[in-house]
């Protein structure tokens, strides 16, 4: 074994993999690239096929064809315990019957590393995840955010050159949550590891990922930056899946406008030559026209038909003349709820051409 | 705050701790008058002979070697009993643990159905597999394997074999329970960390499993202890295992103290088993395998 000093960070590549289940398509021709030191997350929603891309990395998988590299190594059919991969799972699978300095330095152990090495190695591996002076604690004494860190510890030890991560904040409560995902991403930036982490959530997929993976039906549909995917979605599925969109049947007119209900829609950009479109109308790119004001934006018209108080914000549901329902957001302010329509009063609303996306339907 | 007596809480508490009593009333008389009164009479007898205290019955654990070479006959076919169901039930369990639903169903099964025959039954379907001219003996014979038949039954290893059969499932149960709670993301997250399965297997499987084996090695090894059927029928007359003695003391002799003493020593031994293996484990766990 010589593995570069660095730790040999190296990028994962993909290519065209497919499981098929007994009648049925799990994976379907899924490619993607990750590159060295980068942080890439697969989103989809359960079923899309992100638990059998993470099961082929792994090596639990098979895939019925295509291949897997890490690095240069081609690695689609190695087992398990050579794939030098750091898995983080759901459940943390930590060992309930050792301590938590048995658990990290379980990979120093099953590597048969130089005993010497390890009191360095675990000390550096509890430091980084803040676990110093919990060495010797049982499992079953630590909290659920102590046992995600005792994960980590673990999954990192042995300078994997891949730390995969399933779901692994999804046991956390809300709070903790979003403590960790800062935790991750700075130990992410401290590690240099190339990580790629499987979620639903696509809040956690937007604060944490270089570029995100979405994922429906066994297929990757887009691999991109958080705001790219959030600004240019490829089709209706992408759109709905990111942030808060109410998608909205309409037409082409031209290169550049959509006919929704009667009502002209102008886009800045171009319009998808598909023959279902769908106008992808996000929450927080709508604003309450209070008089006159910018003609050069797309203005809809409607009744107010209901209010939601959610804390930082109310999101008021606007039913259009022309019969559809869409949802607006607006940052529950002392100037805002003054001015706030009541159910039933006429409301208008302005869409921003740069705001206006169009997107084909999702096959 | 005041608990004061009108409190309708507490009433409604003591009404429940009555209603409680109630139900169990029946298992209680039940256990009272079938365990407990037994018990008491067998005590009471093993220390009487003619209207008068005696320690005699004892005193003949020191004095009379037939006593003790049948307590060690016996504790070497539980040992021996023990060891061969855990060799042979450990990997049925874990196949069964393992495999798919409909698999696990179906090995389990196989486990449990020779369960439901009676013991006799199935102690004289060994006679008839292992005696001389048995099928196994002759199917060895015929394929000229051996040249004379093996003395397989009507011996201690007839009983050990009839033995085996009959409790396996009390290995297979527990040892299946255990590790069929033990999740498959250990082994996995083992593999990922480098273990290779040999590795992973003896440092997280095989500790996780072990309190399904101690609990099934204590099953089997306290059931052997009272067997009476399997050596009377399979033993020959040359095994004599403690149920034996007790039998034996009470049929051919008449001898109803002497008899209790004995029973009275092999229960304090079951207890002395289980009071070993609680230290290993708690004793909740042998009995629901948790």
């Amino acid at each position: 074994m010589n593995r570069p000093a660095s730790s040999g960070t190296v990028g994962v590549s993909i290519r065209n993999a497919t499981k098929h289940y007994a009648g049925f398509c799990a994976l379907n021709d899924v490619s993607l690239e990750v590159a060295p030191g980068e942080f890439v997350s697969v989103l989809g929603p359960s079923g899309s096929g992100k638990t059998t891309l993470l099961g082929i990395l792994g090596g639990f998988v098979q895939p019925s064809s295509g291949s897997v590299f890490l690095g240069e190594r081609d690695i689609t059919f190695a087992p398990p315990h050579k794939r030098d991969i750091g898995i983080v799972f759901q459940n943390y699978a930590l060992f309930p019957h050792m301590t938590v300095a048995e658990n990290v330095t379980f990979p120093l152990r099953a590597r048969r590393m130089p005993k010497s090495e390890w009191p360095a190695k675990l000390k550096a591996a509890l430091e980084m995840t803040e676990l110093g002076g919990f060495g010797d604690r049982k499992i079953h004494e630590l909290s659920g955010g102590q046992r995600q860190r005792v994960a980590l510890a673990r999954a990192m030890i042995f300078e994997p050159r891949l730390i995969l991560m399933d779901e692994p904040l999804s046991a956390l409560d809300k709070q903790l949550r979003e403590t960790m995902q800062i935790e991750l991403k700075h130990l992410h930036r401290k590690l240099a590891a190339t990580i790629i982490y499987v979620t639903h959530d696509q809040r956690e997929a937007l604060t944490m990922s270089d570029r995100i993976a979405i994922m429906n039906k066994g297929r990757v549909v887009q691999v991109d930056a958080p705001e790219r995917l959030h600004d240019h979605p490829v089709d209706s599925f992408v759109a709905g899946f990111i942030g808060e969109a109410t998608l909205l049947p309409v037409s082409r007119i031209d290169d550049n406008s959509v006919d929704l209900g009667g009502t002209r829609i102008v886009s800045a950009r171009p319009i998808p030559h598909n023959l279902k479109l769908f106008l992808a109308v996000h929450s927080e790119k709508l604003t309450v026209v209070q008089d006159g004001g910018d003609t050069t934006a797309n203005i809809l018209s409607g009744t107010v038909s209901e209010t939601l108080y959610q804390g930082e914000s109310v999101r008021i549901f606007v039913d259009l003349d022309h019969g559809v329902r869409l949802s607006l957001r607006v940052p529950s302010n002392h100037e805002n709820r003054s001015r706030m329509k009541a159910p039933g009063e006429r409301i208008a609303v302005r869409l921003h051409p740069d705001d206006t996306i169009v997107v084909p339907q999702a096959p | 705050m005041s608990a004061s007596s009108t409190d309708p809480s507490l009433a409604h508490k003591r009404g429940e701790q009555r209603l409680v009593l109630l139900l169990l009333a029946p298992s209680l008389a039940v256990v009272g008058c079938l365990l407990i009164v037994p018990l008491c009479w067998l005590v009471w007898q093993s220390v009487r002979q003619d209207g008068a205290f005696t320690l005699a019955h004892y005193a003949r654990f020191f004095s009379d070697a037939v006593y003790w070479t049948t307590f060690l006959q016996t504790f070497r076919i539980a040992f021996i009993v023990t060891a061969a169901t855990v060799l042979l039930g450990y990997p049925i369990a874990y196949v069964a643990a393992g495999a798919s639903r409909r698999w696990s169903i179906f090995i389990l099964a196989m486990v449990i159905l020779p369960f439901w025959t009676s013991v006799l039954v199935r102690a004289y379907a060994w006679l008839i597999l292992l005696q001389r001219r048995g099928l196994v003996n002759s199917v060895l014979t015929d394929f000229g394997l051996i040249q004379n038949p093996l003395a397989l039954v009507n011996n201690e290893l007839g009983t050990v074999i009839a033995t085996v059969h009959i409790l396996l499932p009390f290995m297979v149960l527990p040892l299946y329970a255990t590790m069929q709670k033990i999740p498959a993301e250990l082994t996995m997250a083992g593999a990922s960390l480098g273990g290779t399965p040999f590795y992973v297997f003896t440092r997280v499987f095989l500790p996780l499993s072990l309190p399904g084996v101690v609990a099934g090695m204590v099953l089997v090894f306290v059931l052997t202890l009272g067997f009476y059927i399997t050596p009377e029928l399979l033993g020959g007359g040359r095994t004599y295992m403690v149920s034996m003695l007790v039998s034996r003391n009470i049929e051919v002799y008449n001898e109803w103290g002497a008899a209790s003493s004995i029973s009275i020593v092999l229960l304090a031994c079951v207890f002395l088993v289980f009071r070993l293996a609680s230290l290993i484990i708690p004793f909740e766990r042998i009995m629901g395998a948790r």
